[in-house]
């Protein structure tokens, strides 16, 4: 059997007692229309890595997805930010079409980005200088940026200094510097320990609430995705596509409390039963997949 | 396993262990002392580890010293300390030592500076651009396994017997596996730098110039010295062939005369130059590259 077509994804309302996306949720920001990507791999065999994705973000909101590994999310966000183009459909931002990468969607990756040859405020300026502003300028912008994640103090230390967590803090200053429509994380927060974890998901819940920006977040920690998102996407793999849409409705700002209220943990359950049985078909468990037999 | 079970269990390793310590030290205390330094990987005492190194370089030369003075190998063969001091202080003094230093020197730096300026940035575009790759690699990847000195006779029929063929040995000796050596750096750099500076709104030209040449840097510092260190072997080669100048030079003519002595004079300074050198490049890169993770 064949799942169920990309179209079919089920916008699930699990709680409405509370109100609005955020504070200041808007109008369209970013929208999908049927974007598929195929790969052709060695051997000549066509890898589709996603099928016509549709989906709409909406201005300031924080869509995460997750998914296994393999399933395309990466791609996705790559796709978003220009640096993959997609083989069918058309990306949208403010209606204008994206074909390349630019300043105005700016991505934090799992790996550590960080120009090493650069200070922190070389790092956090590079955007900036990049285009040529005025250097007293750029300064003044990375040291507002370098204070916004907590890092001051630590200006002309270079990365090989820094632990993890403050990496991942200078990365997204960095992105955020360029002042972005849209801020695209690739798992940023992956290669960090719990605790580091927790603190880096408060922190840019922090940053959002006083200058809220567009997010997709990709991740594969459910409570992670759910913590930080209006919407949770569930993706499949092989190919690539929508399972299901889990919209939540929880008030912001949010704080670790959020995690213990009865809608997250109703939004966990049905996430994690989808995560399962998504596990389940695509180790060839109940023997539907096409690809059980080839993987195997 | 029951709860009666497994505290039996413990109990048991218990006895175990308290049986086998003494058991162990009855072996004896030094031996048991080494073993330790023996674990795979293991850091051993600062301390230990120096005493183990003098200890080691102090041996070697104790040796040297009591197989020559007590007479036990012929100095044709292997001459005492003395002996080696003293013809280097003679060579020194009517400054043959310094001329042959110096002729070596600069073929060196002369055949390996344009090695590098040539070499470096083939090597970049080799590792950065796929075209660039398929240009070049079959013809580099035929050269570079050949032996630099069976190239010789040929470039001695081109060249000549001069500076110039010496230079061209160490240029053809360090180019090919330079530009390998680079080529292999710049493709390593972090495909996601590289996409990360996308995203930030640099230009392809922006995205070589401010990412990828800097990102190169350590690896392409590590590379000169690697090749800095082969070029010597490249340039007694090309001195023992042919010259009439030179350390490889030196130490050919010492062995005709049977000079045992200052052939070990031109291998100390061939040694304490490379030394130098290495040291040289590993200063420079702390200094020149203190972000480098390596300095």
């Amino acid at each position: 059997m064949a799942p169920p077509p990309a179209a079919a994804v089920v916008a699930q309302s699990v709680t409405s007692s509370f109100p609005g996306r955020g504070p200041s949720a808007g109008g369209l920001k970013l929208s999908l229309r049927d974007v598929g990507v195929a790969f052709r791999a060695r051997g000549g065999r066509e890898i589709v890595a996603i099928e016509r994705l549709s989906f709409d973000v909406a201005d300031r909101e924080i869509v995460s997805i997750v998914g296994p590994s393999g399933c395309g999310k990466s791609t996705l966000l790559r796709l978003v930010a220009g640096l993959v183009r997609p083989t069918t459909g058309e990306i949208r931002l403010d209606g204008r079409e994206v074909t390349v990468p630019g300043a105005d969607r700016g991505m934090v990756f799992q790996s550590y980005t960080l120009f090493p040859w650069l200070t922190v405020r070389g790092n956090v300026e590079f955007g900036p200088r990049l285009r040529g502003l005025d250097p007293a300028y750029c300064r003044e912008v990375a040291g507002r940026f370098i204070q916004t994640v907590g890092l001051v103090g630590f200006e002309h230390a270079y990365p090989k200094e820094l632990s993890g967590g403050m990496m991942q803090r200078v990365a997204i200053a960095r992105a955020l510097a360029n002042d972005p429509e849209v801020l695209l994380m690739d798992e940023p927060f992956g290669a960090l320990d719990a605790q580091t974890r927790v603190f880096m998901q408060e922190l840019l819940l922090d940053i959002w609430q006083k200058t809220p920006k567009t997010i997709l977040f990709v991740t594969h920690d459910i409570d992670e995705a759910l913590f930080l998102g209006d919407r949770v996407f569930v993706m499949t793999a092989r190919p690539g596509r929508f399972r299901e849409e889990v919209r939540l409705e929880l008030p912001r700002p949010r704080t670790l409390e959020v995690t213990m209220s009865p809608a997250f943990v109703d939004a966990k359950r049905r996430v994690l039963g989808i995560i399962r049985e998504e596990a389940g078909r695509t180790m060839g468990l109940d023997g539907t997949h096409p690809d059980a037999a080839a993987s195997a | 396993m029951g709860p009666a079970q497994s505290a039996g269990l413990a109990a048991a390793s218990d006895v175990t262990i308290a049986q086998s310590v003494p058991a162990r030290s009855v072996r004896g205390g030094w031996l048991r002392g080494v073993g330790e330094y023996l674990r795979p990987q293991e850091p051993i005492p600062r301390q230990t580890y120096l005493a183990i190194l003098i200890a080691s370089a102090g041996g070697l030369i104790a040796l040297w010293c009591v197989v020559t003075y007590a007479g036990l190998v012929e100095p044709l063969f292997l001459p005492s300390p003395t002996a080696i001091f003293r013809s280097g202080a003679e060579m020194t003094a009517d400054g043959s030592l310094l001329q042959n230093a110096g002729a070596s020197l600069y073929v060196i730096v002369t055949g390996w500076s344009l090695a590098v300026v040539a070499g470096v940035p083939v090597g970049i575009l080799m590792g950065s651009f796929k075209a660039v790759e398929a240009l070049i690699e079959p013809m580099i990847d035929f050269v570079r396994y050949l032996p630099v000195s069976a190239l010789i006779p040929l470039l001695i029929l081109y060249i000549g017997i001069g500076t110039s063929e010496k230079i061209a040995v160490i240029f053809i000796g360090t180019f090919f596996q330079l530009v390998l050596l680079v080529a292999d750096v710049a493709a390593h750099v972090p495909r996601e730098q590289i996409d990360v500076s996308y995203t930030l709104g640099a230009s392809r030209a922006q995205v070589i110039r401010r990412v990828l040449l800097p990102a190169t840097l350590p690896g392409v510092m590590d590379t000169l010295r690697i090749t800095m260190g082969w070029a010597w072997t490249y340039l007694v080669v090309a001195e023992l062939v042919s010259a009439d100048r030179g350390l490889g030079y030196l130490i050919l003519n010492s062995m005709r005369g049977l000079f045992t002595d200052r052939i070990f004079v031109g291998l100390l300074v061939i040694g304490g130059l490379g030394l130098g050198f290495d040291l040289l490049f590993k200063w420079l890169h702390r200094r020149l590259l203190p972000w480098s993770p390596k300095a």
